[in-house]
C-alpha cells in the first residue's frame, strides 16, 4: 500500500519516450555494475580469461600439426587459415562478451519468473535481456585474437589498405549480430521447453564450424551452413575481403543481406514467444 | 554389494529423463564430426599419394568416428559438475553417515549415465556411420576387438579418477570450473581428440607417452584400428591398468584429505 503512494501521480512512465541517448545511459550504469561484479572476483576472472586463451591456443596448434603435413586447405594457406581461426575467435569473443551470458540466462529467468519483473520494468525488455551483463573477460581475449590476426597478415606479407580493414570491422560487426540473433533464438525455444540446458553446448557445436575454411565443405552440409545458418560466411567473408581472396562482392552482399533476415526472424520469434509467455509460477 | 545395485538402478532411472537431451546433443555432436572430416577429405584431396604420416584417408575418416563411439561410453560429462555442487551444498555429509562410499556410488552413477548416453547415441551415431560405411575401418580381428574392449573399461575408468579428483578440488576452492575446462583442454589435444597424435613430431609424441592423457583416447582408438599390435598392446594395457590404480590412490587420498577440511556448509 506503502509503496504505491510513493510514486509521485504527475511523473510521467520513464523511458515512455525514452530515444538512445537514454538507452545509453542505462548501458553505461549496466558496465559499471559489471566492472564492479567482476573485481569482485578477480581470481576466477583472470582463470577464465587463461581457459579462453588456452583453447584458442588449441586450436591454432591444431593448424600448426596440419601444416606439418599439408601445405595447403584447398587454396587456403597455413597463415590465410591462422587469420581465419583468429577471426572467428574474434567475433566469437566479442559476442561472449556483450550477449552470451545474458542470452544463456534467459532460460533461467523464465524457470525462475524473473522475467516477469524484468516485462515490468520501463525498459524494452529484448534490450535487457540482451545487455544485462558484460563478460570483461571477452575483450581481453578479442584484443588477443586481434593479435594473431595482425601477425597471420604479417607473416603473408600483406598489408590490407584502409578500406579493407574498415570493411573487415564492418563485416565483424555484422557476424556478430548474426552470433547474436541465432542464439536469441535458441536461448527462446526456453519459452517453449523448460529443460533447455542444452543450448550453451549446441551453440558451441555449431559455432565452431565459422573458424574452417569454406573451401572444405559440399552439399547439403555447406548449402545449409551458407544459406540458412550461415556459420560458413560469418568469419570466412570478412578473412577474404582482408587477404584479397573474395569470389566476388556478391559473397559480402550475401553475408549482409542473411544477417538481416535472421535479425528480423529473431524479433519475429522474440515477439511471438513474449506473447504466449504466462510467467512460471501460474 | 547389493545396495550398489540399487544405486545403478536409480541411476539409470534418472538418466533416462534425459535421453531426449541425449539425443540432441549425440545429434548435435556430429556437425563438427562431419565439418573435420570435411576438412580431412579436402586436405587428402591436394595430397599426392594418398598418405598422411601413415594413415589413409579411410582409415583417418575412421579415427574420429572410434573416438566419437569411445567419447560416447567413457566420457564424462555431467559427472564432475554434480560432485562438485554435492560438496559445495553439502550434499555429501549424508556419505558421511551412511555405510555409502561416495567414491563407488559416483562410479556407479558415472556407469549408468554412460549406458543411457550410449544406447541413445546409438542411433544417430550408427545412421552416420552407415552412410560413412565405405570409408569405416573395423577392428581387424576379433582378438583385437577383445583388447579394444578391455582398453576401453580402462580408458572409462581414468577418466571417472580424472574427473572425480579434479571435482574434489571443491574442497579447497568455490569455482571448480576453470580447473576442469583447463584439465579438460590438456586431455583434448594430448588425448588425441583434436588430431591423432603420431602426426606430431615424434619428439613430443614420445613426451605425451608419460602422460596419462594419450591413454584416455588415443590407445584405445588405435587399437581398433590396427595400428598398435605385439607387445605394444598388453605393454600399453599394462600401462593403463597402472595409471588407473595410481588414479585411484589419488583419488582416495585427496577425498581423505578433503573430507578433514570439509565444513559441511548448508548440511
Amino acid at each position: 500500500m506503502n509503496g504505491e503512494s510513493r510514486i509521485p501521480k504527475g511523473a510521467p512512465p520513464a523511458g515512455h519516450r525514452a530515444g538512445i541517448p537514454h538507452y545509453l545511459t542505462l548501458y553505461a550504469a549496466l558496465w559499471r555494475n559489471s566492472v564492479i561484479r567482476e573485481l569482485g572476483f578477480k581470481v576466477n576472472f583472470l582463470m577464465w580469461i587463461v581457459v579462453e586463451g588456452l583453447w584458442f591456443a588449441l586450436q591454432l596448434t591444431f593448424i600448426g600439426v596440419l601444416s606439418l603435413h599439408t601445405e595447403s586447405i584447398g587454396s587456403w594457406t597455413k597463415w590465410q587459415v591462422v587469420a581465419l581461426v583468429g577471426t572467428s575467435h574474434l567475433i566469437q569473443q566479442l559476442f561472449t562478451a556483450i550477449f552470451l551470458t545474458n542470452l544463456t540466462a534467459l532460460s533461467e529467468h523464465i524457470r525462475t519468473g524473473k522475467l516477469d519483473f524484468m516485462l515490468l520494468l520501463p525498459v524494452n525488455t529484448r534490450f535487457l535481456v540482451s545487455f544485462r551483463q558484460v563478460d570483461l573477460g571477452g575483450f581481453v581475449n578479442s584484443a588477443g585474437a586481434l593479435c594473431v590476426i595482425g601477425y597471420a597478415l604479417h607473416r603473408l606479407g600483406h598489408t590490407p589498405g584502409l578500406a579493407q580493414v574498415a570493411g573487415f570491422l564492418l563485416l565483424v560487426l555484422v557476424g556478430i549480430l548474426i552470433h547474436y540473433s541465432l542464439m536469441l533464438m535458441l536461448s527462446a525455444t526456453s519459452f517453449w521447453t523448460v529443460r533447455a540446458q542444452g543450448i550453451v553446448w549446441g551453440y558451441y557445436n555449431l559455432f565452431n564450424i565459422a573458424r574452417l575454411p569454406d573451401e572444405a565443405f559440399r552439399g547439403a552440409f555447406k548449402a545449409v551452413f551458407t544459406f540458412a545458418l550461415p556459420m560458413l560466411l560469418v568469419s570466412n567473408v570478412p578473412v577474404k575481403l582482408l587477404v584479397n581472396k573474395l569470389g566476388s562482392p556478391l559473397e559480402m552482399l550475401l553475408l549482409v543481406a542473411l544477417a538481416g533476415i535472421i535479425f528480423a526472424a529473431s524479433e519475429l520469434l522474440w515477439r511471438t514467444a513474449l506473447k504466449r509467455y504466462t510467467s512460471a509460477s501460474s | 554389494m547389493g545396495k550398489y545395485w540399487h544405486v545403478l538402478n536409480i541411476g539409470l532411472q534418472n538418466t533416462l529423463v534425459y535421453r531426449l537431451n541425449f539425443l540432441f546433443r549425440a545429434t548435435f555432436g556430429l556437425i563438427p564430426l562431419i565439418a573435420v572430416i570435411s576438412v580431412w577429405r579436402t586436405i587428402y584431396a591436394g595430397k599426392a599419394g594418398g598418405m598422411i604420416a601413415s594413415y589413409e584417408l579411410a582409415q583417418m575418416v575412421s579415427y574420429y568416428l572410434v573416438i566419437t563411439i569411445v567419447d560416447a561410453l567413457t566420457g564424462v560429462t555431467e559427472d564432475d559438475w554434480q560432485i562438485a555442487a554435492d560438496i559445495k551444498d553439502g550434499n555429501i555429509s549424508q556419505f558421511l553417515l551412511k555405510p555409502m562410499d561416495y567414491l563407488t556410488y559416483r562410479l556407479c552413477l558415472f556407469g549408468a549415465g554412460r549406458l543411457v548416453y550410449a544406447a541413445v547415441a546409438l542411433v544417430p551415431t550408427t545412421v552416420f556411420i552407415w552412410v560413412l560405411r565405405d570409408s569405416f575401418v573395423l577392428p581387424p580381428d576379433a582378438a583385437t576387438a577383445a583388447w579394444f574392449v578391455v582398453s576401453l573399461v580402462l580408458t572409462a575408468l581414468m577418466q571417472f579418477l580424472l574427473s572425480f579428483t579434479l571435482a574434489l578440488l571443491a574442497f579447497w576452492v568455490l569455482e571448480v570450473a576453470t580447473f576442469i575446462f583447463i584439465a579438460f583442454a590438456f586431455e583434448y589435444i594430448a588425448g588425441g581428440h583434436l588430431f591423432p597424435l603420431d602426426l606430431l613430431p615424434p619428439a613430443v609424441a614420445g613426451a605425451l607417452d608419460y602422460t596419462p592423457f594419450p591413454y584416455m583416447l588415443f590407445f584405445p582408438v588405435s587399437i581398433w584400428l590396427g595400428r598398435v599390435g605385439g607387445d605394444a598392446l598388453w605393454l600399453g594395457v599394462l600401462v593403463q591398468l597402472l595409471w588407473v590404480i595410481a588414479g585411484y590412490a589419488l583419488a582416495r587420498l585427496v577425498w581423505s584429505r578433503g573430507i578433514r577440511k570439509y565444513s559441511a556448509v548448508g548440511g
